[in-house]
């Protein structure tokens, strides 16, 4: 457990050290970006509308006979700032993108790509690893705004049509309980959570072996990892900053 | 100059490699031959590095591949090209791509010139009219082609060929032949060649490392080889003795 957490740490160090290679290698990291962001938005989109959507029942649900449903869009939009929309747009990105990338590293590994690459002094940390961790870490939190209002859209449409909730009412009560610092401090979890999750994708693939059926291992060891690993992460940056 | 100095390698309680004694020089042409599974591959794997040895020392151009930093031993990899026995070609890739990576990482980015010179590569191992296609729409041949189409790419001053004729027809294979006699005649390249193929020994090297029990067995001219009555040697020749 130690050893894989100080593997990991070095595989991030050595990406790091790469950095200063992004500019020359900015294809990569867009292909890798529209890869992540793009292709991924519209999952991120269809998920976020019903995760607002169902937030907006829960919170009627529990505030019935207790707490005004004025008070509706204040509950529901901090929790999808501060919670819904980080965990569930990384465990989407966990399943789609951090599973890809095991499978497609892995099956490079097994097929002798990645030594291909060694053997042409071409690192596979700074053409495989940095693209994927980077864009990771820039497109998570874009993904993250998109899902927040999304959510924000469709916590609105219940409350609006089903909760007799006004626009007014809904946007008022979310406006007076904003607060920069849940938004912001959703997008800074996000953006650890794309790096966790590249960063995991990457090594499992890096270390995988025997052939198909090893990548299909690596497939779901990546998903589960990086989903635990979100949540984990999610616990700990809470109380780093709330 | 590369200098393997008692080489040992075992995984997980495999012994494979176990004392490996081999100087190269430069320009020389040394085919390395050996029953399958013997260690032919991981030899050659040690020698750009990919492997690290459990003891013993494997230096080209003064660096030791084991411990050298990884800014050196790229610097020495730069000069080698290396033809994987299953090619590992990029799948992502198409076949242009391929061979032009490596081209394309010293910071080549004329388009033309890198169309002419993948034309041109391809055009050595007999190809033409793939640039576009994706390696796995090839067969098995033409992949291992374009594989050496790539690993020359680079105009390496080393050339490491794992079975570079197997599974070609004889045609061609005589073509690759040629090609790799070429090389180091004209442009003075030190080539190690695996192969299982005694034709292709005979006719382009002129040194042979016959690889047994993890250690060499034989070292010397292809002619002393073929005339040698050791027993192991013969056993290992006997079927190439009927054919030719
Ligand atoms: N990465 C590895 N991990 C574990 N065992 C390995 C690894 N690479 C090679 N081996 C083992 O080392 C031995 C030698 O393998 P190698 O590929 O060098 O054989 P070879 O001489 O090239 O055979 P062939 O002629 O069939 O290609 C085999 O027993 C193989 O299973
Ligand atoms: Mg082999």
């Amino acid at each position: 457990m130690f050893a894989e957490f100080g593997s990991a740490s070095i595989l991030a160090f050595r990406t790091a050290s790469y950095t200063s290679s992004i500019p020359r290698d900015r294809r990569l990291v867009l292909e890798q970006m529209e890869h992540i962001g793009s292709d991924s938005l519209p999952l991120v989109l269809i998920i976020g509308l019903f995760t607002g959507m169902v937030s907006a029942w829960q919170a009627a649900y529990q505030f019935k006979g207790m707490i005004p449903y004025s008070f509706i869009g204040a509950a529901v939009s901090r929790a999808i700032f501060i919670e819904l929309g980080p965990v569930l747009t990384a465990l989407i990105i966990a399943g789609r993108v951090g599973a890809s990338i095991a499978a497609e590293i892995g099956t490079m590994k097994v097929t002798e790509q990645i030594d291909a690459l060694e053997s042409m002094a071409i690192s596979p940390i700074r053409y495989l690893a940095l693209p994927r961790i980077s864009a990771a870490v820039v497109m998570l939190p874009i993904l993250v705004i998109f899902a927040n209002i999304i959510a924000l859209v469709g916590a609105f449409l219940v409350s609006n049509f089903y909760l007799d909730v006004s626009s007014k009412v809904f946007f008022e009560s979310v406006q007076r309980f904003f607060f920069v610092k849940d938004v912001l401090g959703g997008l800074v979890k996000a953006v650890f959570f794309g790096a966790v999750t590249a960063l995991i994708g990457v090594k499992v693939g890096f270390e995988t072996t025997g052939g198909a059926q090893g990548v299909g291992n690596a497939t779901i060891r990546a998903f589960v990892l990086s989903s635990a690993m979100i949540l984990i992460l999610d616990y700990t940056l809470w109380t780093v900053i709330f | 100059m590369i200098e393997i100095r008692n080489l040992y390698k075992s995984f997980d309680g495999n012994d494979v490699l176990r004392g490996i004694d081999l100087t190269i020089a430069d320009g020389e042409t040394v085919a390395i031959i050996g029953q399958s599974g013997c260690g032919k591959s991981v030899l050659l794997k040690h020698i750009i590095g990919l492997l690290r040895p459990d003891r013993g020392a494997v230096v080209v151009d003064g660096i030791n591949m084991a411990e050298a930093k990884e800014k050196d031993i790229y610097r020495v990899r730069r000069n080698i090209g290396f033809l994987f026995q299953g090619s590992a070609l990029f799948d992502s890739m198409t076949v242009l791509e391929n061979v032009t990576l490596g081209l394309r990482e010293n910071g080549e980015r004329d388009k033309e010139k890198l169309a002419r010179i993948t034309l041109e590569k391809l055009a050595l191992v007999g190809l033409r009219g793939i640039e576009k296609v994706m390696p796995a729409d090839l067969s098995g041949g033409m992949r291992k082609r374009v594989a050496l189409a790539r690993s020359l790419a680079t105009e390496p001053r080393y050339m490491f060929y794992d079975e570079p004729t197997t599974g070609l027809d004889p045609v061609t294979s005589d073509q690759i032949d040629a090609l790799i006699e070429d090389l180091t005649a004209k442009l003075h390249v030190t080539s190690i060649i695996v192969t299982h193929d005694m034709f292709t020994v005979e006719r382009i090297a002129k040194r042979v490392v016959f690889l047994h029990q993890g250690k060499v067995y034989f070292d010397g001219r292809p002619e002393d080889l073929t005339r040698s009555n050791d027993p192991i040697n013969r056993q290992f020749l006997e079927r190439y003795r009927l054919l030719a």
